[in-house]
């Protein structure tokens, strides 16, 4: 999504230019690992002296998780996604079309399910990136791999996943996301639905790439990563905020084992249950990561937590709206189903086996 | 000057043409303004992401970077033309 042109400011040559930029990145670097390791003293010390909250009150548990974990998501998502759009910065959706031209099936799944975490993609741009796709050759089943793991392994999921739940379950949500893009991908091109391609798709001629961005210099790409940082963060910072106001009330407040009946394992509805209640929720990955942290403190089970948040941020309704400008609505309807159905059983898989 | 935002209606798009407009007249600038939304045109750019902003036909800018690189880029496409203007 970001390309810029180069060579706007002459006024320093490049290499000083990288120079101080590098010096500027590592000065904050450092200021974040400082700032990162006075949360917790920062939080027991606001909630247990200056509030005064006695430690073993519902109260005072619940302000001591809220100040620690606002402060530590608000950074972590900071650091990490300016890591993760730096990394961006390396890939564009022109390079990706490049590298999965003339890739069989298969092979063009794994590939496209990988590709889609790191390329810069905003679901805006999913029309035209469906088009240029299709129309250079490449299968529709690939597509839609890309497609998939494109927002299902969604960033700021990931961040707020490693920072309340740790690397496994962050990890595990990573691997399942790619898994369920190559599968459905796979799916969706067996069963072959290039008639439910709107007409007009194929008879596009795209016009030659007459653009070719000028390879950005590390300042500019610091700069790029830290304009999508600050925009992604500014975005969500308030759900998250809620979030976590949510998740350290039902923390402080709500009795160990609530849960267990209704978000349990016990519960076999409940995975598809909440990948229903997920898909028409949208973007507020952000909001809902906390308070399903807090509910599965509470007895609720990983696999439905990691299945409601996949469904919110993977099948959202205005992407199937952009889409449906390309898409007929059956294949919307099998793209959802096949997703959708993936998510469950990813859902039920983690239930057991953990 | 000929400027055309190209753009299938999200958040980022209405965004650019926004801040294209204002700076156009901000900069009194003798330019006119299309935001264009038909696939089919779009895709003669031979663009996959959107925004996209053409300035005379040439693709100048993919993604929205703000309106200080906007602007950069409209004064950019000037200092240009009227290098070739004497």
């Amino acid at each position: 999504m970001t390309q810029t042109l180069s060579s706007q400011k002459p006024q320093l040559a490049p290499k000083n230019q990288s120079l101080k930029a590098f010096a500027l990145v590592g000065a904050a670097v450092v200021a974040w690992l400082v700032l990162y390791n006075i949360i917790q003293p920062f939080a027991n010390w606001l909630s247990y002296d200056l509030l005064a909250e006695p430690k073993d009150s519902h109260l005072g548990e619940s302000l001591a998780f809220f100040f620690y974990d606002v402060p530590k998501i608000i950074l972590l998502l900071g650091g990490m996604i300016f890591m993760i759009t730096l990394l961006r910065s390396f890939f564009s959706a022109e390079q990706t079309r490049a590298w999965l031209g003339g890739k069989r099936e298969g092979v063009g799944n794994i590939l496209a399910a990988a590709l889609g975490i790191i390329t810069p993609f905003c679901s805006c741009s999913a029309v035209p990136l469906f088009i240029g796709f299709v129309e250079s050759g490449i299968p529709l089943g690939v597509t839609f791999s890309f497609l998939i793991s494109a927002p299902v392994v969604n960033e700021v999921a990931l961040v707020m996943l490693f920072g309340l739940f740790g690397w496994k379950v962050a990890g595990l949500y990573l691997l399942s996301g790619v898994t369920i893009a190559i599968i459905a991908g796979v799916v969706i091109g067996r069963l072959k639905l290039e008639r439910f391609v709107e007409d007009f798709v194929w008879q596009i001629k795209v016009g030659k790439d007459g653009f070719m961005a000028a390879k950005p210099t590390w300042a500019q790409r610091f700069e790029i990563a830290w304009a999508s940082t600050r925009e992604i963060v500014s975005k969500v910072w308030l759900y998250v905020i809620v979030g976590i106001a949510i998740g350290a009330v039902i923390h402080g407040y709500v009795p160990e084992s609530a849960l267990v009946g209704i978000m349990g394992k016990q519960a076999w509805w409940s995975v598809p249950a909440a990948v229903l209640v997920g898909i028409p929720l949208y973007s507020n990955a952000a909001g809902v990561i906390p308070i399903v942290h807090a509910l599965m403190e509470k007895g609720a089970a990983l696999g439905t937590v990691l299945a409601f948040m996949m469904s919110v941020v993977g099948l959202s309704l205005p992407e199937m709206i952009i889409l449906r400008r390309v898409l007929k609505p059956q294949l919307i309807a099998i793209f959802i189903g096949t997703v959708a159905i993936a998510i469950i059983i990813t859902g039920y898989l983690f239930n057991l086996v953990l | 000057m000929d400027i055309k935002v190209l753009g299938a209606g999200c958040p980022s798009c209405k965004r650019m043409v926004s801040d294209v407009e204002k700076l156009v007249a901000q900069l009194n600038l003798d330019a006119h303004v299309e935001y264009v939304t038909d696939m089919e045109k779009i895709m003669s750019y031979g663009v996959m992401s959107t925004p996209v902003l053409v300035i005379d036909e040439q693709i100048v800018m993919i993604g929205y970077l703000g309106a200080k690189k906007l602007e950069a880029a409209l004064q950019q496409s000037l200092d240009k033309k009227s290098k070739l203007d004497t």
